[in-house]
């Protein structure tokens, strides 16, 4: 009954992308670390992510994005996180993300990206830095 | 108090951070509800509640379509459990209800983690009733975890209680039968396309006729199909029976607080007051370390520290 700050995540799959396989990993993984995770299912548009973003009032959204159309996507994600008021959330990027974009993500406002040469440990650490939330599991 | 009166407007960025305090066990979110109170018992509140795998989330999905079509703004809590090792949850209830995204000023969904209480429902979910429901929505629809038998805390919490059923998973009355079929003011065969039906009907019927005649209330049996949204119409028709059963007979306001609902409260204050203000996590230890080399028996700790503390 103590105060308990839990880690809440969004991880979602924005766009035309039928494969979620690695969200779902990463969802149990954030979840075997003490968060608790929301997963929205595949091909949600960019409205549909940030309103759930908004009612759950999740501390970081991340985003898996397999289909090679992330620079759009996540444009249009940041532009309604900052229309609805809800840029204060961590923003993170997975999936299938060429070098070369990584920099140009981070400039729309993307907080971290994670591709697949990442370890999970980074991403939890990350996570719990991030959120000020360190303890998380405790 | 600003947050209140954002809240009583129905600000969906307000109400989902004071259901986050709620759940982080915070000592402001207590004193928002202390004022928010006052605005509520409006909401109709709905429970839905069934074993894993039943359909829970696929009707309240189509639940919610009746509901809004009919002009009526509604708001979802979908409690999963957390994991008991990590502490952590997976929160899936949302994959089952995407069209309502693009609704957010009609249809405000929160996903629950059980947070270590048992009972099917998270300890605070009474509270976010309140935030809800002073928000002004029409009707709150509450999907519990899985049930088992043990896990019936949604009765001192909605006024209609459904319970969901599937056809064919084994001897599907016998996995549901203790506790749950007194709880259930609504009973739905969902997946009633699948084989078995028919069994599951005349089974339910029969364990519904045992005890029938002490009730006032005769609880309806529906069979939907809800992933082709069949008999979620004539579901809704039997909510809006039992409303108008409770309301006829003045029971609705008995239910809105209840005598459980209080004593749980008061639980919940004196933890919160002993454990966290008075003794702390260090004290508690100490006491363990004490118990574990058999200085003193568990008992005594106990009352000790109650005495200390004036009770």
């Amino acid at each position: 009954m103590t105060v308990d700050n839990k880690i809440r995540v969004l991880v979602s799959k924005i766009g035309l992308d039928g494969h979620d396989k690695g969200a779902m990993l990463i969802a149990s993984i954030l979840r075997d670390a003490g968060m608790e995770v929301i997963y929205t299912g595949l091909r949600r548009t960019p409205t549909q992510c940030v309103n759930t973003a908004l009612q759950e009032d999740v501390d970081v959204i991340g985003l898996s994005i397999l289909s090679g159309s992330h620079l759009t996507l996540v444009l249009k994600v940041i532009e309604l996180m900052k229309a609805k008021g809800v840029d204060d959330k961590k923003l993170i990027v997975g999936g299938v993300i060429p070098d070369e974009d990584i920099p140009k993500l981070k400039d729309m406002g993307v907080d971290a990206v994670f591709t697949q040469s990442s370890t999970y440990l980074e991403m939890i650490d990350y996570i719990k830095k991030a959120t000020g939330k360190e303890d998380a599991s405790t | 108090m600003e947050l209140v009166e954002k809240i009583l407007n129905g600000d969906i960025a307000s109400a989902a951070r004071l259901i986050t305090m709620i759940e982080n066990n915070r000592e402001d979110a207590a004193r928002i509800i202390k004022k928010i109170f006052y605005h509520t018992g409006n909401a109709y509140i709905i429970g839905v509640t069934g074993s894993p795998g039943v359909g829970k989330s696929s009707l309240v999905s189509d639940m919610i379509n009746v509901f809004r079509k009919r002009g009526d703004t509604v708001g979802v809590i979908a409690v999963d459990s957390s994991s008991p090792f990590s502490g952590g949850a997976l929160l899936g209830d949302r994959i089952r209800m995407q069209d309502h995204e693009v609704d957010p000023e009609g249809v405000f969904m929160r996903s629950m983690a059980t947070r270590g209480n048992l009972g099917g429902l998270s300890s605070a979910t009474r509270d976010v009733c309140y935030v809800m429901d002073a928000m002004g929505r029409d009707v709150i629809i509450i999907e519990t975890v899985g049930v088992g038998q043990v896990e019936l805390d949604i009765v001192n919490m909605a006024y209609t209680s459904i319970v969901v059923i599937a056809p064919g998973m084994g001897d599907s009355i016998q996995a549901i039968k203790a506790g749950i079929m007194e709880i259930g003011d609504i009973f739905v065969i969902n997946k009633a396309d699948h084989e078995g039906v028919d069994a599951a009907l005349s089974d339910m019927e029969y364990m519904l006729h045992i005890g029938a005649d002490k009730k006032e209330w005769h609880p309806e049996i529906f069979k939907t199909v809800a992933t082709e949204n069949k008999g979620i119409v004539e579901l809704v028709e039997g909510i809006d029976k039992h409303r108008k059963y409770l309301e006829d007979n003045g029971l609705k306001s008995k239910k809105f607080y209840s005598m459980e609902q209080l004593i749980d409260l008061i639980k919940k204050r004196i933890e919160k007051r002993i454990l966290d203000n008075k003794l702390g996590k260090d004290n508690i230890k100490k006491h363990i370390n004490s118990i574990l080399k058999k200085e003193i028996d568990p008992y005594t700790v106990a009352d000790m520290i109650l005495d200390d503390a004036g009770l």
